[in-house]
This record gives structure tokens, sequence and C-alpha cells, in this order.
């Protein structure tokens, strides 16, 4: 088990966002976390990453005990996340965007004496990075004129750049025109062969064939789970999806 | 894609050759200045000048609105105005000890501002910075209302009399040069690089594993540390520390001359010091109210050139074609 979570709760004020949740996510498979709008996937996934602080629970990574980590230790020690908005760096170039992440782990990142030239040694890196995820020809734009779908692909080669252990992405597909979905997929299909995988999605179908594992969330609290044959049979899923997933 | 890359490095390396030039002619009309321009007006500028910059650090490359950087700037005058007057240290020393003591500040203040984000990093450097005013006030070494007179500017390296006008010229000139140069390093380095990041998208550069309030609190001593050399510096070319330096409006003064000339450039703090000052001086005379002017410009430059003269200028035709268009 890479990552797991046992009886997750976070309150705001006198709501609970999140109750009792448990989970477990494998090395080398998808996980996908998945539940209408206001489930709590979002919640579960800020506090999964440390960004926020669980009200009460446990949060175990690699064996490690993460509940009181910082979120910047957690990202150090193979934990990395995407967000729900496109995360980059949109007025520097899309090479500088990577560059950004490989600048830590080969520990150049407090030199504030050194040229910057030191750092085009991680453009070889970098270029190999994009080029992976067919983003070579924007090397030298910057992010903020990408593409919606190509910036969350920028986003997910950026994360990848870490060679993290655990990737969790938040709707990693979301407002995605289809031919990026496709390329998304298989991105996320590529990683997971050697990396644990957990993903917030919105909707079911999307995760049919990528995910190995379904978690479904409502108001907070585990609904159902299993594969997803398991998960799309059972009765209380289709009623919490509809309207959205029967057809 | 290659040739395309190919040209662009070309034009790079064109515009690289073209900002040199115009930086050469820019240092050897600093060089000149002081033979058509009165020297102490020219100085002023230069201390200015650097102040602003280094104020730009952090607002332009970090992101950080500090409402409190008068501290640094007066508090460094304050020091270096005592270790020279009551210590009898040489010049260079004393600024030494006015950039340290303004370090030491920045830390302070950076500790507990850096806890909050926008406009509450801002109210906190302000009331910060308002308790020191306080100190300066009411402590024994500063005099009070009357601040520090009568500063000796005393003899560079032993030998290089300072209150020749022209030693002391080259000497701020040279303190400016070598101010700017470590921003500029700073600005361009692998940790400058990290301040952008975290200036573009905080959140995403924690999950990228940086410590972020580490890097912010670098970059905020750095800053003051800087303030402070600027402040250091202008207590010897007036020969006195008083109150104006670490009261608000002085660090009102400084985000209007970086927004003026441009945030997150390196040469538009320069020119907004340079034309605050330029103003205040001619208008000082007549009977007109300069902080009217000066409001009406500053609200001028927020409705209509939100990037600040340099700013736009570097996002003209002429700037992008010259290489100077911004990562703003």
């Amino acid at each position: 088990m890479v990552l797991s979570a046992r009886d997750l709760r976070r309150d705001f004020g006198g709501f609970t966002a999140v109750n009792n949740v448990n989970l477990d996510v494998e090395h080398a498979k998808v996980h996908a976390l998945i539940g209408p709008n206001g489930a709590g996937k979002t919640t579960v996934f800020n506090l999964l990453t440390k960004f926020l602080q669980p009200t009460s629970g446990k949060i175990t990574l690699l064996g490690q005990d993460i509940t009181k980590t910082a979120p910047a230790r957690v990202a150090r020690m193979g934990l990395v996340r995407s967000f729900q908005i496109s995360a980059v760096f949109p007025h520097l170039t899309v090479l500088e965007n990577v560059r950004v992440a490989l600048q830590r782990p080969s520990g150049l990142a407090v030199q504030f004496w050194r040229s910057m030239n030191t750092l085009d040694r991680l453009n070889d890196r970098a270029v190999e990075l994009l080029t992976s995820v067919g983003l070579e020809k924007d090397i030298d734009s910057y992010a903020a004129d990408l593409s919606y779908g190509r910036k969350r692909v920028l986003e997910i080669a950026t994360t990848l750049s870490l060679d993290p252990k655990v990737l969790l992405l938040d709707e990693p597909m979301a407002g995605m025109g289809q031919e990026d979905v496709g390329r998304v997929a298989e991105i996320i299909r590529e990683v997971a062969r050697t990396r644990a995988v957990l993903m917030v999605e919105h909707n079911l179908k999307v995760v049919a064939d990528l995910c190995d594992h379904i978690t479904v969330l409502q108001r907070g609290e585990i609904l159902a789970e299993g594969n997803y044959d398991t998960v799309s049979n059972d009765e209380r899923v289709r009623v919490a999806y509809m309207g959205t997933d029967d057809e | 894609m290659k040739t395309s890359s190919m040209t662009s490095t070309a034009t790079t390396s064109t515009a690289t050759r073209i900002q040199l030039l115009l930086l050469g002619i820019a240092l050897l009309g600093l060089i000149i200045a002081p033979f058509t321009f009165y020297p102490i007006f020219l100085m002023k500028v230069l201390c200015f000048a650097l102040f602003a910059c280094a104020f730009n650090l952090l607002l332009g490359y970090t992101g950080l609105l500090s409402f409190g950087h008068a501290a640094f700037f007066g508090g460094a005058s304050y020091f270096t105005a005592y270790a020279v007057k009551e210590w009898g240290v040489p010049p260079e020393i004393g600024i030494l000890i006015g950039v340290i003591g303004a370090a030491f500040l920045g830390l302070i203040m950076g500790i507990f501002a850096i806890r909050r984000q926008g406009i509450y990093f801002a109210m906190v450097t302000l009331a910060l910075a308002q308790m020191f005013y306080f100190f300066c006030l009411q402590a024994e070494f500063t005099h009070g209302e009357d601040g520090l007179q009568g500063v000796p500017r005393g003899h560079l390296f032993g030998f290089i009399d300072l209150n020749q006008p022209l030693n002391m010229y080259f000497f701020v000139l040279g303190i400016f040069v070598i101010g700017i140069f470590a921003i500029w390093r700073i600005v361009h380095s692998p940790f400058g690089m990290i301040l952008k990041s975290i200036r573009e998208n905080e959140d995403r550069a924690i999950s990228l594993g940086y410590s972020v309030s580490r890097y912010k609190l670098g970059a905020f001593v750095m800053s003051a540390a800087l303030a402070g050399l600027a402040g250091g510096t202008k207590t010897l070319v007036f020969q006195f520390a008083t109150l104006t330096d670490v009261a608000w409006q002085m660090s009102g003064e400084v985000i209007l001359m970086t927004l003026l000339g441009g945030i997150g450039t390196i040469f538009g703090p320069i020119f907004g010091a340079g034309f605050v000052v330029t103003l205040q001086n001619y208008l000082a005379a007549s009977a007109f109210p300069v902080t009217v002017l000066t409001g009406l410009i500053f609200m001028i430059c927020v409705l209509v050139f939100r990037r600040g003269i340099i700013g736009e200028f570097n996002a003209s035709r002429l700037g992008v074609r010259l290489g100077l268009r911004t990562k703003q």
C-alpha cells in the first residue's frame, strides 16, 4: 500500500465536509475518486496532500505517518498533486515551467549568486519530458499562451518531472476537448505502469476503462467501492448519479 | 521547429548586444553627469533608485507588497549615522553596519509578515514599520524629533576624502552599481527563478516541494538589506538621519516610484525614482504642493499605463524588438 487514509474527517465550522473516509492507493494502479458536485472529492484530495489539515484520522505514505507533515515536505517524499484549475506558471515559458520542478531535486534552487545559465544543464531533461507528452513545439511559448488542454498536459509533465511515487490528479480531463482527453488518458495509463495514481473525476464514464479501482463519494462519505462493473451496477450509485450518468 | 528556435536565439543575442550598448551609454551618462548637474541631487536620485530597486525585488519578482520598507531604509540611515558619528567608524564600515542592521530588522519583520498573504501581508509590514517608527521617535540614540545631525562623511578606506563632492559622487555611484548588479544577479539566478514561480502560483510551488516561506523570507531579508544599503548611503550624502526616513510616507513613496517606472523591470524603479525626485526638487521652491501632483500622476499611471513607463516601453513594439519584453 503506497498511500492510505484511515477514518479521515474534516469539519468546517459545524459542517462535516468529509467523514469516515478510508482509502488505499496501490502501486501501479489507477484509483479514481468520483462523486457528484459537492461530494467532498477535492477536500479529500487537499487532506491527502496536506493542503488541508484533517480534523481527525490518519494518513500514511510509504509506511510513514504524514498526518501532521507540511505539504512541501509531503511533495518531497514523493506525493505530488495537480490542481483542479490548471496550475502552471503563466508568465514563465513552457521549458521554464518544467525546469522549475527539476531545480529542487538537482539542488539548484537556493543559489542566488549564480547565473541562470547554470540551469541550462536541466534543459535536456526538460525537453525530453515535454517531448514525451507532445509539447515539444511549444517549448519557447509562455504557458499563459497555451490552450487549456495543453496547459493541463504541461501541468502533468511538470508533475512527472519530479518522478513522484504517487500522483494525485484533480480532474485532469475537466474542460478538455475530446482529442486532448484521449491524449491525457494515454499519458495517465503510461504513468501508472510504474506509479500509483489517484485521480478525482466528476464523470463516471471517463474513468470506465482507465481505472482499476473506483471509490464513490457522496456527501463526504464513501458510498461504494470496487471496480467499474461493481460500482456502475450499484443501485445507490445510480441514484446518486441520476441525470448525469443515466442514459 | 529547429529553425524557429535558432532564429529566436539569434535575435536574442542581437537584443543582448543592444541592451549592453544601452547600459554602457547609461553608465557613461552617470559618469559625466556630475560635471553638468548638481552632485547632491544626483546622489539623492541614485540612493532612491537603489531603494526602489530593492523594494521591487520583493514586489516585482516575488509578488509581495511590503508597506514597511521605510523601516529598513530609515533604520539603516540611523544605524549608519550613529556608527559613524558616535563610534567614529570609517564610512564603508558605517554603511555595512546599516546594511546588517536593516537585514536583521528584515528578518524579524519577515518572520511575522510572511505568515500572511496579500493585503494582510502589507498590513503586518505597515504595523511593524510603525512600531519601529515609534521606537525611533522615543529611543535615546536617535534624538527624537531632532534626528542625528552633522554626520561626518569621513575618508573612504582611510585616504579618499568624501567631503569632496566628486569623490562622494563616485563612491555613491559605485555602491549604486554594485547594488543594482546584486539585484540583477538575484533575479537572474536559480533562486530568482523559484521566486518568480512563487509569484506566479504559490500553491503550485508548494506542490513541487518548495518550502515557499523560506524563499519568501530569503527574498524579504535581501530586499531589506539592499534598502538598507540605500538608506545608509543616503545618510552619508546628506549627513543626517531623521524621522522622515522611517515614516510611513517613505514606504508609500517607494511604492509610487516603483509602480510609476514599472514593477518587475530592472530599470523601471530607477526611472520612477529619478522622475519623482526630480519633480520634488523642481517643485520644492514653488508654492504648488508636490503631493497633489505626484498623486495625480500616480492615478494616471494606474488608470492608463499600469505596466509603468518602462514596463509600457518594454511591451511596445520597439521594446519587443529590442528583446525587452518582460515576463509580466
